[in-house]
């Protein structure tokens, strides 16, 4: 059964949400991406479309995690062995893998291989869910509702990098360098702080209110359920084009400069806000750079800045009951106060 | 099918020809409702709701899945079992109807590991789940809005890709699983509405609690029709000015959701199919309408201007209760009459067909609703969306999770054998390799042992009861605002559910139904205004209804009651010191009998004796408030006793 999925670029809108996305694409260091808003907004459209976005990856032959050939800290226990001498490569989609609501904790983190038992008697590993992600995204619709125990264990692999899995006697540790994308509803309850703080970026996604774009998303998505094959069809020049912005973003995302300028910029903004930690100065950097490597830009300036702090750090204000501020107002008057209207 | 608005009748007629006699029905009903809702003639009005509720089964029998399905509000009873009979019939024997019980487990929502097969084997077999084997077919939740959230979820993300994707048991599987949804919903004005997210995907709401049995007549199709209609449907074309008049009336009627508009367009398509319209009409569109955008209305548009008006005749059927003395206010400012861009197409053509949309959608409100809309009380998705949180916490245990027992966590049994089965050939190996004997019948290692996962903590739900009355209250209302925020802060962080009851004049309000979410908390409250008489008693008999309705949802209630304790209104709204406290007094007794873990906090200017003597007869801790600064008041809160 092949699954088609709506092409990105045919999103109508949500312009901070498909920005969002391509940042942590251009750069998986930035943490991940978090999309909360109101129904139907096309949230999880966005990161399945990312799927058939994104550019092939180079994998070693062979290798479970589909490791990077040119990756010499990989914690994988295969790819020594096969790395040696001149280790065969292959071009493989990057993973974009959608966490199923209600899976168990021994397929997400990996668990012994069921059939090998049955069959052969023998104990051995059945990598999971973190390890089909490696390199890729790992996507969790309604994370607001994911289970705290699965949460935790998530974010911890996210931020380390690394799975470590002891079962049954066995010890098995495997890269897991993934992006973790949530997307969400706030009303039907929020996070946890504490988790808000683990992703990158933040987007608050709106249902369109004017007619026109209305009437586009609906006309896309009808005729996309009509005919996809057709439909996919005519995007494709536009998310060739999306595509070439990724990978040319990607070479060029080393030579970006950030002069002290923008690193200036960043404290001064984050300052204003009194965020906590480095946190926040840091993504808002890596984030702007990802940018100008979008844009093709040389160098981190204004422009970046603006259009990716209020993503970085809308999530990251400080709490204050007494002060019913959205947070995206607050992060907008602090650059206004910066960079002037 | 609407003959004052469709003054040409040709499409019209040969919709009202093709379907069969409930269709007429239900059509004539349409055409006469506005006149005659208002007068509650029930006949008439039964007549039309289930000329809906007919249209509703015939359209999900045509495109199941496309439509996603009907949220059937309808308590046990004949008339709800006729419909469901009556959409058996209209669908093809051999495309199954499913009934899922609401608290079904994953491993059979989703499928799992067929143990039995499994062992058997020597390899790993997979079951399908529920949602599987309804492929093709409806699935049928009786109770939907008892649905935990996480449940609720997993079915609207099979209801978006037509697939089970299971990550269990150490397998993975896909299974194609497009199939509609008849959410059975029977609650009522107190409970906790159906899950959001599902009725966001559900084409139809559709209510059958007014109707009686004689109410309840004929489908709106035959099976046959629906043979050729689904073979009608791929082909049935929309053009542009239809489609830009679902959205629009979208717009107008306050839908903000942009599933709605796609829905009604579906549905469109599917009335087009029965009647046999290779392309969608004007009268279909009217349809599709009334039943998809019209019960998601949460306004009521504004009139159009007087000059637009439209060539033909204008329809009789102005919404009833019409004029409003004021129109309503938007609750949104911008999106609003009329469209911001004109269409391309024909600007006229467009904004009158969008006009007759609305019209048709506005009478399938019941008028009671209609009034209340037009009060701009309808509110926007809002509402009672948060306490859907309270529902999700409810007592249950939520499956197993890996792990021994420890911290009064309790094992698993059934799944910890489960877990151990399929290793005993490989652990007896094991033993016998290492040269002993194994021990007992089954190898159990720590390993396998799974405990059932209960609720992590029993939730527990603040309700604040605010004297927001004119008394010595009002000089503190903003003092205790404050002390709330602070609380609702904590509240917050610690994942409980915060509510807010206020009182004043004559009438207590339930401010905000219990939810987590501390941004419309906190809207509430600043929007909150003080004054008028002290209805002390009624803000008590409303904390206590909401307690037992938070402990019903299986949650534990705390009551926070910030009052002078100086009450001059009565239970039935009449002023009078001495009836009113007696009123006070005796509910505060009924709380007491509850049982309910309570605080009374004086917010008078001195501590005063009234609240004191209030705080006795509930029951509860009392603390002044000029002496507890909002930080100690907050520890004081905290340190309540809370039973588990």
């Amino acid at each position: 059964m092949a699954t088609s999925y709506f092409p990105f670029s045919a999103i109508v809108g949500q312009d901070e949400m498909k920005l969002a996305i391509l940042c942590a694409a251009v750069d998986p260091r930035i943490g991940g991406v978090l999309v909360f808003g109101d129904r139907g907004t096309g949230k999880s459209t966005a990161v399945r479309a990312l799927a058939a976005l994104l550019p092939k990856m180079k994998a070693v032959v062979g290798c479970r995690y589909a490791c990077d050939p040119a990756d010499t800290s990989s914690s994988c226990e295969q790819c020594p062995t096969l790395k040696a001498g001149k280790p065969k490569t292959h071009l493989v989609p990057v993973p974009v893998v959608d966490l199923p609501l209600g899976a168990t904790e021994d397929r997400v983190v990996g668990a012994l291989d069921l059939e090998k038992a049955l069959t052969a008697g023998i104990k051995a590993f059945e990598p999971g869910l973190l390890a089909r992600a490696h390199r890729g995204f790992l996507y969790i619709d309604e994370v607001n509702l994911l289970e705290d125990h699965l949460v935790d264990l998530l974010i911890d692999v996210a931020a380390s990098g690394e799975n470590v899995v002891e079962r049954e006697g066995l010890s098995v540790r495997h890269p897991a360098r993934f992006v973790l994308v949530g997307s969400g509803n706030p009303e039907e309850g929020e996070l946890r702080p504490q988790l808000l703080d683990r992703f990158g970026l933040a987007v608050e996604v709106r249902t369109p209110q004017d007619i026109a774009s209305r009437v586009e998303v609906v006309r896309r998505r009808d005729s996309f359920e009509q005919d996809s094959a057709a439909f996919i069809e005519r995007w494709r020049k536009e998310d060739d084009r999306a595509r070439a912005r990724i990978v040319s973003a990607r070479k060029h995302l080393a030579e970006v400069k950030v002069p002290d300028s923008a690193l200036e910029r960043a404290a001064q903004l984050c300052m204003g806000l009194g965020t906590d930690g480095l946190r926040g100065e840091l993504t808002v950097i890596r984030a702007a750079r990802a940018l100008a490597a979008l844009d093709g830009a040389p160098e981190v300036g204004d422009s970046q800045i603006r259009r990716i702090a209020k993503p970085a750090l809308r999530h990251r204000l400080r709490r204050d009951p007494l002060d019913d501020t959205d947070a995206s107002v607050r992060v907008e008057r602090v650059l206004t106060e910066l960079f002037g209207a | 099918m609407n003959p004052a608005a469709s003054p040409e009748g040709s499409a019209g007629a040969a919709l009202a020809a093709d379907a069969a006699s409930a269709v007429s029905a239900a059509s004539a009903a349409s055409a006469d409702s506005a006149e005659l809702l208002p007068a509650a003639d029930s006949g008439l009005a039964g007549l039309q709701a289930w000329g809906n509720a007919a249209w509703a089964m015939a359209l999900l029998a045509v495109d199941p899945h496309g439509l996603g399905g009907v949220q059937l509000q309808a308590g046990a009873g004949p008339v709800r079992d006729h419909w469901l009979a009556g959409l058996r019939a209209l669908l093809p024997a051999y495309e199954p109807l499913r009934r899922m019980p609401g608290h079904i487990a994953d491993e059979r929502l989703l499928g799992g590991l067929d143990l039995s097969a499994t062992l058997a084997s020597g390899r790993p077999v997979a079951q399908r789940g529920l949602l599987a084997e309804a492929h093709g077919g409806v699935v049928l939740v009786p109770m939907a809005e008892r649905l935990s959230a996480a449940t609720a979820g997993r079915l609207a993300r099979v209801l978006d890709s037509a697939e089970v994707s299971f990550e269990r048991d150490g397998l993975s599987h896909r299974w194609p699983a497009r199939f509609g949804l008849v959410a059975g919903d029977e609650g009522g004005e107190d409970d906790e509405p159906l899950a959001a997210t599902l009725v966001d995907r559900l084409a139809f709401i559709t209510d059958l609690r007014a109707l009686s049995q004689r109410d309840a007549g004929e489908s709106a199709a035959s099976a046959d029709d629906i043979v050729a209609a689904r073979q009608r449907l791929p082909q049935v074309l929309v053009d542009e000015p239809t489609l830009q008049a679902l959205c629009g009336t979208a717009v107008q009627l306050g839908v903000a959701s942009l599933r709605a508009s796609l829905l009604a367009l579906r549905a469109a398509r599917a009335v087009a199919a029965l009647a046999g319209h290779p392309e969608v009409t004007e009268e279909d569109a009217v349809l599709a309408a009334r039943l998809v955008l019209g019960p998601r209305a949460t306004r009521v548009p504004q009139p159009p201007a007087e000059d637009q008006a439209p060539p033909e005749p204008p329809p009789p059927e102005v919404p009833p209760e019409d004029p409003p003395e004021q129109p309503p206010e938007p609750p949104r400012d911008d999106g609003e009459t009329p469209p911001p861009e004109p269409p391309p197409p024909s600007e006229d053509e467009t904004q009158q067909l969008e006009d007759r949309l609305v019209e048709a959608a506005l009478a399938a409100l019941p008028a009671g609703l209609l009034a209340q809309l037009q009060n701009g009380l309808g509110g926007e998705q809002g509402g009672r969306v948060g306490a859907l949180t309270a529902s999700q916490r409810g007592g249950r245990p939520v499956g197993t999770r890996i792990g021994a027992p420890r911290g009064g966590q309790r094992l698993h049994l059934v799944e910890t054998l489960r877990a151990a089965a399929p290793w005993q050939g490989v652990r007896r190996r094991a033993a016998l390799e290492r040269g002993g004997q194994p021990a007992g019948r089954i190898l159990v290692s720590t390993d396998d042992l799974r405990v059932s996962r209960m609720q992590q903590r029993a939730a527990t739900a603040t309700l604040f009861v605010l004297d927001a009355s004119g008394s010595a209250a009002l000089q503190r209302l903003g003092e205790a605002k404050g002390a709330i925020n602070l609380l609702l802060a904590d509240c917050y962080v610690r994942r409980d559910q915060v509510a807010v009851i206020t009182f004043r004049g004559r009438s207590a309000e339930l401010l905000l139904p219990p939810t987590r979410s501390l941004v419309r908390a906190k809207r509430g409250l600043a929007a909150l205004p003080g004054g008028g008489g002290t209805p002390l008693a009624l803000g008590m008999e409303a904390a206590l209804h909401l307690a037992a309705q938070v402990r019903r949802s299986g949650a534990t209630p705390v009551v926070v009651l910030l009052t002078d304790g100086r009450a001059n209104v009565d239970r039935h709204g009449a002023g009078g010191r001495a009836q009113a406290e007696a009123d006070a007094h005796a509910v505060a007794r009924q709380m007491r009998a509850a049982r309910l873990t309570s605080m009374v906090i004086d917010t008078s200017a001195k501590p005063a004796a009234a609240a004191q003597r209030l705080a006795l007869e509930m029951g509860a801790a009392y603390r002044a408030l000029p002496y507890a600064g909002a930080a100690a008041l907050n520890a004081a809160v905290q340190s309540l006793p809370r039973p588990a």
